[in-house]
């Protein structure tokens, strides 16, 4: 079951990728579909004349139609659909399971050389079964959403593919049983992420946007490569249980890093901390997440919302033995998340493209969960990952049906007033509002998806115990009001207020087809329960006998006991900031709607600095990309060209030059000169020989 | 066939092939496809016989296998040849590439095709000569006999500027090789005897050491090509024909590394152990500085050259890493990088073919008309970034652990190659591949036909094989390794404990 869960997305991929390489039927003159993917509906065939721009596809190029495109569809969204069924009973199986059961298959060897055993093989716990749910779960339904929000792009086979092939990446990262393979999944999602940012190659925004979150990834993992050297050298193994077995001996053991003795297992996690960041797109390495946005919208739900980018805390989670040993490395962990989750929210607060805010907020949340991480709280975390996955996939499938609906706009500046015209979208964007802001009653466990699992990472934060727990629990304070402020900012820019699309888009607009509103539906129904449902299993009364040790917490560490027993005004502390952006919001946007514009306009510097996202990529641009691509070019001119060259073989060979004259004559001369000093060199060593067999 | 000289066979056997060449007269059509045909089926057959040689091979048994010896003039010359597990792997992949390269230049060579044949003939033979040489002066007259044919390859097949490059060629190369042959002479010298499996075990004195390593050092670090004896590696590989850029890259490169696992390591332990910081420094500036340079380059040819002076950079740090990781892990490296440089120039003539021109700004947009020829590409480029799945990752791996092991300085610089290769081959493949085809030029560009398809899709498929499953070539080298790497420390250890008596007394 486990194998077919994983390797059935695989075998999607290659049957999707096998279709793409038919070659395209020349299509009938004056076909009338106007594909232009993002905002393709079949009332929009007049959109590529209005858009064509947005997406890159030429004119000439759209007329085709991929063969094969609805069996690619049927086939990866079914093999999905069959996994994510699968997922759900293994899920259940290995949360009821009354012992600690970890399932190992292993697949293939790998790696076996010098020491270093390293092995295909699939890792299943408590952990892995929660990811598996999520993965697959969100994947099945963006692939069928897709079939409706693609129906007009002609290259669906190979955005199928991959789909699909990420879907496989990911699950190979969560069943991952030692870190090598771990990093492969790691690396393939990366892959594809690159290729789907990339889908609509024909943008160079987009192309711009899938090498900058390829490169950035890479920083990452470049930290991720040497904490896996540090963890094999110290450990003598990759494979998670050998690590695990003997990882309460190495607190407070030294190695050599840099030159300098330090604390090994700090060091060690954070490398593969630094991995983690760039994979979850937390501060300093977050910059490409908001570019991802160029890809198509169903990519942006579930690679950058709901799985892709939650692999840093799985990644932190699965390792918990080892950070619990590195309590600065926690602390860390816990200042990166609570920054991320400020800073993001901040600049979600005056993004005018709807996928940006909703991209941010994401970075935002991450950072919420990795200071759940970081104070020792990884049931909390997890369970964050886990409720955001559905509430946040809805908002990005929701902003897709909303893009969809004004014919591929994507600044709200030019919504409003659509809620009359798509209410069944509405309805499902409030439902996913409503749980990213947390919105429940206080004191019980009622209340949407993000209530139950945002609020007990604030608690989580409020009794951790590391340097930086109550600057944690106070940036998070703020960030939910601004996170409630910038999500009822959309919700009113968008569907409330007078319309300010151009009037033939406002005619347009109508409902996605059920094919996009079911899946909808379906996280909609998680992001309303799936809060209450699992708030006792991940982080309450049932913690243990669920968790059963995949998630390893150390003796000293309380929180999840302390969290239970805060302040009231701890508790009451989300839900007023919650209100208080809601309120501030409604100000905004609906009562005085003049007031932003004056703010922005009485505070211009702090307004530019959010604007432009405090100014990173600017930032970035001049420190590392300008100066690489400049130094490039000067050691290949100035060092390769007139230094190595110009002393070297460039400054003898003018001289030989100069003498001989006649090219043709010294080609073929030299070629002369080479043998024969070769036959003197024959010559040399066997009169060496003659002369040695005498002596 | 039990007791049939194997290796002589696959290493002669071209020879023989291009004596037909010779036979075949007239310079029509039918001369050429006959010429073509005869070319391919000679590589084919080597490359069935070299399978042979991977049937027979004992990867259990450390040393030499397959050894055949013959003494000629009373015992003046001394033929002998063997495997090991370091060396059975290049005389396949050598066998391997051949055809791929008579493939790739059925069209594209359309004078004189009967000389080119047979120069590529000769160059294979001479090729896997140097593989399977265990007799000094059999090693040196292939090392420096196979040169040849590329200067004829590169000066007469070759671009506008084919004699500057050569000259560049020539002038490195010939510093290397006399400094080698000196250190030779030296050490027939000091042993009696030029039979290299005796000289694996002889043990040199430190001075000896010291100077033959640094000669050897010459011969070698040119080959590579190490920083800062690289620059003949771009214009050779800008000038020369496609197959020959695919000999380049696949198979000479890695004599530099085979010489320094084959000598400099097992035979001057003491002077490796003494030269290795010099030889990481060298390797982390040709990571570091090669791939920001890559980053520059406007030549699709230079690009792809630059990066395998960068991939050449973790070959040497994990050879001289000195341990079991990283040696293996080089070993695997040259054998990848092999397939996948090689295929990555054979995917720049699949498109210098059709446009005549090597610079990057000419294309742009071409997976519009060639979604084949784009999955090879960036499979080929996801091989070279070290992409996990790929074969390109293992090597990488293995040899940035191995030097991690040895010093973290040198993994944590070296491993900053993971993100500029990352930059510089998908800035490549976003330059050529995306974007709009709006270049009229290109307009009418075709993609794979049958003959592209035959030569890339096996290359696809082994790249990803062994990303996936390494264990083929990793069985075959292991026990080689292991006991070079044990040696090789025993010795080191045995040094350092005589400088402390040394040093005591």
């Amino acid at each position: 079951m486990f194998t077919a869960i994983v390797f059935l997305p695989l075998l999607g991929f290659l049957i999707a990728a096998a279709m793409t390489l038919f070659p395209y039927p020349a299509a009938p003159v004056g076909a009338a579909s106007g594909g232009h993917g993002d905002h393709g509906a079949d009332a929009h065939a007049h959109a590529s004349d209005a858009h064509s721009d947005d997406h890159g596809h030429g004119h000439d190029a759209d007329h085709r139609e991929a063969p094969f495109a609805r069996p690619a569809e049927l086939v990866t969204s079914g093999f999905l659909l069959i996994a994510a069924l699968l997922s759900w009973v293994a899920f259940v199986q290995i949360g009821l399971a009354e012992h600690a059961a970890t399932v190992k298959i292993a697949v293939l060897p790998w790696i076996h050389t010098a020491g270093l055993n390293v092995d295909w093989s699939l890792r299943i716990d408590t952990l892995t079964a929660v990811m598996l749910v999520v993965v697959t779960t969100v994947s099945a339904l963006v692939h069928v959403y897709s079939i409706g929000y693609m129906s007009h792009d002609p290259d669906r086979p190979r955005f199928f593919a991959y789909l699909s092939l990420f879907t496989f990446a990911m699950l190979m990262l969560v069943t991952a049983d030692n870190l090598v393979q771990m990093f492969f999944g790691w690396e393939g999602v990366g892959l594809a992420s690159y290729l789907l940012i990339g889908f609509w190659f024909q943008k160079p925004s987009a192309n711009a946007a899938a090498i900058k979150a390829f490169v950035v990834n890479r920083v990452g993992d470049f930290g991720f490569i040497l904490g896996i050297f540090g963890v094999f050298w110290l450990f003598g193994s990759i494979d998670l249980d050998t690590i695990f077995a003997s990882v309460g001996t190495m607190k407070g053991k030294e190695i050599v890093f840099l030159g300098g003795h330090v604390d090994a297992m700090t060091t060690l996690c954070l490398l593969l901390f630094l991995g983690a960041m760039g994979k979850s797109a937390q501060f300093l390495l977050h910059t490409w997440l908001p570019d991802a946005m160029e890809g198509p919208t169903p990519v942006s739900a579930l690679i950058h919302a709901a799985t892709m980018v939650t692999a840093g805390v799985f990644m932190v989670a699965r390792l918990s033995p080892l950070f619990e040993q590195a309590p600065a490395a926690l602390a860390v962990v816990t200042l990166v998340g609570a920054v991320t989750a400020f800073f993001a929210a901040t600049v979600g607060l005056v993004q005018n493209d709807i996928k940006r805010v909703i991209a941010y907020s994401t970075c935002s949340q991450l950072g919420y969960m990795f200071v759940a991480l970081g104070v020792g709280a990884y049931g909390p975390g997890i369970f964050h990952l886990f409720t955001h996955a559905f509430f946040k996939a809805l908002l990005f499938l929701g902003a897709g049906s909303v893009i969809h609906a004004v014919s591929g706009e994507q600044d709200m500046r030019k919504m409003g007033g659509l809620g009359p015209h798509i209410k069944l979208t509405y309805a499902l964007m409030i439902i996913g509002t409503l749980a990213l802001t947390g919105v429940g009653l206080p004191m019980t466990e009622i209340g949407f998806a993000g209530y139950n699992s945002k609020d007990a990472i604030i608690e989580a934060a409020y009794v951790g115990d590391n340097i930086f727990a109550s600057l944690a629990f106070g940036l998070l304070v703020i960030a939910a009001l601004f996170t409630s402020f910038y999500s009822w900012r959309l919700i009113f820019l968008t569907f409330w207020g007078a319309p300010r699309a151009p009037k033939d888009v406002m005619d347009h607009v109508h409902e996605s087809p059920s094919v996009m509103t079911v899946p909808l539906m379906v996280l909609a129904l998680g992001a309303v329960i799936a809060g209450m449902v699992f708030s006792s299993v991940f982080i309450g009364h049932g913690y243990g006998e669920f968790w059963k040790g995949s998630i390893f917490t150390s003796g000293g560490n309380h929180v999840l006991e302390h969290m239970h027993h805060v302040p009231v005004a701890v508790k009451f502390a989300p839900f007023v900031a919650m209100l208080l952006g809601l309120g501030t919001a409604y100000v905004f946007y609906v009562a005085k709607p003049e007031l932003p514009g004056q703010l922005a306009a009485s505070q211009p510097g702090l307004y530019r600095f959010l604007l432009n996202k405090w100014y990173f990529d600017e930032l970035y641009d001049f420190l590392f990309v300008k100066p690489a691509k400049a130094f490039g070019r000067f050691l290949w001119k100035e060092g390769d060209g007139r230094v190595i060259d110009g002393f070297g073989p460039d400054g003898v060979s003018a001289r030989v030059v100069q003498i001989t004259g006649r090219v043709v004559a010294l080609q073929s001369g030299y070629l002369y000169h080479y043998a024969f000093a070769m036959l003197i060199g024959v010559a040399l060593l066997a009169t060496m020989v003659m002369f040695g067999g005498v002596r | 066939m039990g007791n049939w000289p194997l290796l002589t066979i696959v290493t002669f056997l071209p020879l023989v092939g291009a004596v037909f060449l010779g036979l075949v007269r007239g310079d029509d059509d039918v001369a050429k496809r006959n010429i073509r045909r005869i070319t391919l089926l000679t590589t084919v057959v080597t490359f069935l016989l070299s399978l042979l040689v991977w049937a027979r091979f004992d990867p259990s048994n450390a040393g030499f296998q397959l050894e055949e010896k013959a003494e000629w003039l009373k015992g003046l010359f001394t033929y002998h040849v063997g495997v090991d597990g370091i060396s059975v792997a290049f005389v396949i992949l050598t066998a391997f590439l051949m055809p791929f390269c008579i493939l790739a230049s059925w069209e594209s060579i359309q004078n004189r095709v009967k000389e080119y044949m047979i120069a590529f003939l000769i160059l294979e033979t001479l090729m896997i000569g140097v593989f399977t040489a265990l007799d000094l002066m059999l090693f040196y007259v292939f090392f420096e006999a196979g040169l040849i044919p590329m200067f004829i390859i590169i000066g007469v097949w070759g671009g506008p500027r084919r004699v500057y490059a050569s000259i560049k060629f020539f002038l490195y190369t010939l510093l290397g090789s006399v400094l080698m042959l000196i250190a030779m002479l030296a050490m027939y010298w000091q042993a009696g005897t030029s039979d290299i499996p005796v000289l694996l075990t002889h043990d040199f004195p430190g001075t000896l050491q010291t100077w033959a390593w640094l000669a050897f050092f010459a011969s070698f670090a040119v080959k590579m090509p190490m920083w800062p004896v690289h620059t003949w590696l771009p214009d050779a590989h800008v000038e020369a024909p496609t197959a020959g850029s695919v000999i380049l890259a696949g198979i000479l490169l890695k004599m530099g590394g085979y010489g320094f696992l084959r000598f400099s390591l097992p035979m001057f332990p003491l002077a490796s152990e003494h030269f290795a910081p010099f030889v990481f420094t060298l390797s982390i500036v040709a990571i570091i500085y090669t791939s920001l340079v890559a980053l520059a380059q406007e030549d699709m040819k230079k690009l792809i050259a630059y990066s395998s002076v960068a991939h050449m950079g973790f070959v040497t740090m994990g050879i001289f890493s000195m341990n079991a990781a990283g040696v293996q892990g080089a070993v695997f490296q040259m054998v990848s990088h092999g397939f996948v440089s090689a295929a990555l120039f054979l995917c720049v003539g699949v498109i210098y073919d059709r446009m005549h021109s090597r610079e990057i700004a000419t294309y742009g947009g071409l997976v519009n008309r060639m979604p084949w020829y784009a999955v090879a590409f960036m499979v080929f480029t996801m091989a070279n970034v070290g992409l996990p799945g790929t074969s390109g990752f293992v090597g990488e791996f293995l040899t940035l652990l191995g030097a991690y092991r040895a010093n973290t300085w040198v993994a944590f610089f070296a491993a900053t190659g993971v993100i500029l290769s990352a930059c510089y081959a998908l800035w490549l493949l976003a330059r050529v591949m995306n974007g709009k085809l709006d270049k009229p030029s290109l307009a009418g560009i075709l993609d794979l036909d049958w003959r592209e398809r035959i030569v890339l899709i096996p290359l696809v498929l082994v790249t990803i094989f062994y990303g996936v499953y390494p264990t083929p070539i990793l069985n075959a080298s292991e026990a080689s390794v292991q006991a070079l790497v044990t040696k090789a420390q025993a010795a080191i250890a045995a040094g350092a404990k005589l400088a402390l008596v040394v040093g005591a007394n």
